[in-house]
C-alpha cells in the first residue's frame, strides 16, 4: 500500500510538468499585450523596454519557464499586473472562497444524491424512480450559470429571501451552493442508482436473500456498502468539476473566490494571474484524482490486493 | 436482440417511434430548421437597434421582448440558433474525426503509440471540460474560431477511449479472425469491418456530447469570451447576467430555456437512438 502511495504520488510529478508548460504557454500565445496596457499611449519605445526586462519578458522562453517554475514551485507567482500586487496575495485571499462554496456544494451533492439514487433504486421503474431520473435529466443538462440566474429571480428577486449576490453571512452561500449542488447531485443519485441496481443482482445477494434476511436490510446493510464504492470514486473525481462549477457560480453571483478572479483577469489579459488561477484550479482536479485512486485502493480489498 | 423486435427501418427513424424520441426529434427538426431559415422566419434583423424600444416585455409586436438595445429577443434566439448550432457541431465533429483516427491508431498499431496516447488522453481526462476550453481559449483568445477548438480539444479524449475501447473489443470478435483466416489485408479488416462497427457507438456519443457542447458554448458566451457581438449566440445573449434579473428577466429566461430544452431533446433522442441501435452495453463498457 506504502509502495503504491509513493508511486502513486510521484507519477503526479510529470503531469504536472505537463499542466505547467500548458499554462505557462498562455503568456506567449495570448493576443493583446498587457504591456500596451500599462504604457501610457505615446510611451517611447524605451519605456516599453524597460517594462519587458521588469516584467522578464524579454528572455527567451525556455529560460522564462524556468525562471517561471522555480518561482511557482517555491510559492512565487509573480506580481499582478493590473492589480500591481503580489499574485499569491490575490489567490489566498480568493481560495478560501472557493474551497468554502465547494466544500459546501460538495457535502450537499452527496447527501441529497446518495439519498436520491437510493430512493430510485428501491422503487426501480416505478413514479419515484421515474421522478428522480427525470430530474437527474434535467440537472445534468441546465447550463449551471443559467439556473444560478434563475433561482436568483425566484428567491432573491421575487421572493427576497436572499440577497442577490455578493459574499456576507450565511444566506449568500445558499443559492450558489444550490446552483453548483443540483448538477453534482443528479450525477452521484445517477451512479447511485446504476450501482444499486447492479450490486443487488449479484450472487451475495441472493444467499442473503435465501438467508432469510429482510428485504430492506439487505438493500441498506449489504448492497449499499457495495454500491458505495464507485459513488466515492466518482466524488473524488469530480472535486475538479465542482470547482469549474464554482468559476461559473461565482461570476453569477458575483462572489469573490477563483473563478471569478480567473473571468475577470481573462478580461483584462492579466496574464500572471490567468495563470496562477489556471493552475490552481488543475492542481485541485490532480489531487482529486489522487485522492480517488487512494480511497479506492483503501476501500477495495481487491484492489488493495493487486496492489500489494 | 434481433433486429426483429427492434423493428424495421433505419435507427433513426426507429428512435422517432418511441414517444420522448418523438417528442425529442420535433423539437430538434424544429430548431434546426429554425436556424437554416433564419433570415426568412425571424420577424425582425439580427442587429436593428431601436433603443427607444429597449427592455419591452413579451408583446405582439415583440413577442419575447427586446434586450437593451431594443432588439427583437425572438429574432436574435433564431440567429443565435445557427451561431450555438453550428459553433457546437462543428467542433465535435472535428473533436469525433480527430479522436476516431488517434484511437483506431493507438488500439491498432499498440506499443509505445498506444501508451502515449493512453497517457495523454487519460491525463486531459480527467480535467473539467470546461477547466480545458477556458485554458484553451486563453491561449488562442475570445471568439468563435477559439470556441470551436477549445470545444473540440475539450472532447477528444472522449471519443479517442471509446473509438479505442470499441477496436479493441471488435479486435478479438469471431468475424475479425474469419475475415483474417479468409485471407482479408490488415487495412480491409480495419477499414470495412472494425471502423463500421464501432461507428454506431461513436456516433451516438457524438450526438450526446453535442449537446453539452451547447452548454459549454453558452457557459463560454456567457463569460463574453464566445462569438463577439453583434453576432447572437444564445450564451452571449445572457452575458448581461445578473444586472438583467431585475431590469428584463426575460432576457435571460427564454434564451437559457432555449439552451435546456434542447440539450434535453438531444438526451432524450439520444437515449431512443441508443434502445433502437440496442448498444447501451458497449456504450457502458468503454465509459
Amino acid at each position: 500500500m506504502f509502495s503504491y502511495l509513493v508511486r502513486r504520488v510521484l507519477m503526479l510529478v510529470p503531469v504536472f510538468l505537463a499542466v505547467s508548460v500548458v499554462i505557462f504557454s498562455i503568456l506567449h500565445f495570448i493576443p493583446g499585450d498587457p504591456i500596451d496596457n500599462l504604457l501610457k499611449p505615446g510611451s517611447s519605445p524605451t519605456a516599453r523596454a524597460e517594462m519587458e526586462v521588469r516584467y522578464g519578458l524579454d528572455r527567451p522562453l525556455p529560460v522564462q519557464y524556468g525562471i517561471w517554475l522555480s518561482k511557482v514551485v517555491q510559492g512565487d507567482l509573480g506580481t499582478a499586473i493590473v492589480a500591481r500586487r503580489p499574485v499569491a496575495d490575490l489567490i489566498a485571499q480568493s481560495l478560501p472562497h472557493s474551497l468554502r462554496l465547494g466544500g459546501l456544494a460538495l457535502l450537499f451533492s452527496t447527501a441529497v444524491g446518495v439519498g436520491l439514487g437510493i430512493t430510485a433504486a428501491l422503487n426501480r421503474d416505478r413514479w419515484p424512480d421515474r421522478a428522480v431520473m427525470g430530474g437527474v435529466l434535467m440537472g445534468s443538462t441546465l447550463p449551471s450559470f443559467w439556473l444560478g440566474l434563475i433561482l436568483m429571480l425566484v428567491f432573491s428577486v421575487w421572493l427576497g429571501w436572499f440577497p442577490v449576490s455578493g459574499a456576507r453571512g450565511w444566506q449568500s452561500l445558499v443559492l450558489p451552493v444550490l446552483t453548483i449542488g443540483l448538477g453534482g447531485t443528479a450525477l452521484v443519485a445517477r451512479v447511485t442508482r446504476v450501482s444499486m441496481i447492479e450490486a443487488a443482482e449479484r450472487d451475495f445477494v441472493l444467499l442473503l436473500h435465501a438467508k432469510g434476511l429482510s428485504p430492506l436490510r439487505i438493500q441498506l446493510r449489504h448492497v449499499l456498502r457495495h454500491a458505495l464504492m464507485p459513488v466515492v470514486t466518482i466524488l473524488a473525481l469530480r472535486i475538479g468539476w465542482i470547482l469549474g462549477g464554482a468559476v461559473t457560480v461565482e461570476v453569477v453571483f458575483a462572489r469573490p473566490g477563483l473563478g471569478t478572479l480567473l473571468i475577470k483577469s481573462l478580461s483584462q489579459h492579466d496574464y500572471p494571474v490567468v495563470q496562477a488561477c489556471l493552475l490552481m484550479l488543475a492542481m485541485a482536479v490532480m489531487l482529486g484524482t489522487l485522492l480517488g485512486d487512494i480511497l479506492q485502493a483503501l476501500m477495495d480489498p481487491r484492489v488493495r490486493a493487486a496492489l500489494a | 436482440m434481433s433486429a426483429h423486435a427492434l423493428g424495421r427501418g433505419p435507427a433513426p427513424l426507429r428512435a422517432l417511434r418511441r414517444p420522448l424520441g418523438a417528442v425529442a426529434g420535433a423539437w430538434l427538426a424544429l430548431v434546426v430548421l429554425a436556424a437554416v431559415f433564419a433570415p426568412v422566419l425571424s420577424p425582425y434583423g439580427y442587429d436593428i437597434q431601436a433603443l427607444k424600444e429597449a427592455y419591452q416585455p413579451p408583446s405582439a409586436a415583440h413577442w419575447l421582448g427586446t434586450d437593451e438595445f431594443g432588439r427583437d429577443l425572438l429574432t436574435r434566439l433564431i440567429f443565435g440558433a445557427r451561431t450555438s448550432l453550428s459553433v457546437s457541431a462543428t467542433a465535435i465533429a472535428v473533436s469525433v474525426f480527430c479522436g476516431m483516427v488517434l484511437g483506431a491508431a493507438a488500439a491498432w498499431f499498440g506499443g509505445w503509440f498506444d501508451r502515449a496516447v493512453t497517457v495523454v488522453v487519460d491525463l486531459t481526462w480527467s480535467f473539467p471540460e470546461i477547466l480545458i476550453a477556458l485554458i484553451l481559449v486563453a491561449i488562442i483568445g475570445p471568439g468563435t474560431l477559439g470556441t470551436m477548438i477549445a470545444i473540440s480539444v475539450a472532447y477528444l479524449a472522449q471519443f479517442t477511449r471509446l473509438t479505442r475501447a470499441q477496436i479493441l473489443t471488435l479486435k478479438g470478435e469471431t468475424f475479425i479472425e474469419a475475415a483474417r483466416s479468409l485471407g482479408a489485408s490488415d487495412g480491409h479488416i480495419l477499414f470495412r469491418h472494425l471502423l463500421p462497427n464501432a461507428l454506431a457507438p461513436v456516433l451516438v456519443s457524438a450526438m450526446l456530447a453535442t449537446g453539452d457542447a451547447i452548454i459549454l458554448e453558452a457557459t463560454l458566451g456567457f463569460f463574453g469570451l464566445g462569438a463577439q457581438p453583434p453576432v447572437p449566440s444564445w450564451g452571449g445573449m445572457m452575458s448581461a447576467g445578473s444586472a438583467l434579473v431585475f431590469k428584463a428577466p426575460w432576457v435571460i429566461l427564454f434564451p437559457g430555456l432555449t439552451v435546456a430544452i434542447t440539450v434535453v431533446a438531444i438526451n432524450l433522442y439520444g437515449d431512443a437512438l441508443i434502445a433502437a441501435l440496442d448498444i447501451r452495453s458497449r456504450l457502458r463498457r468503454a465509459a
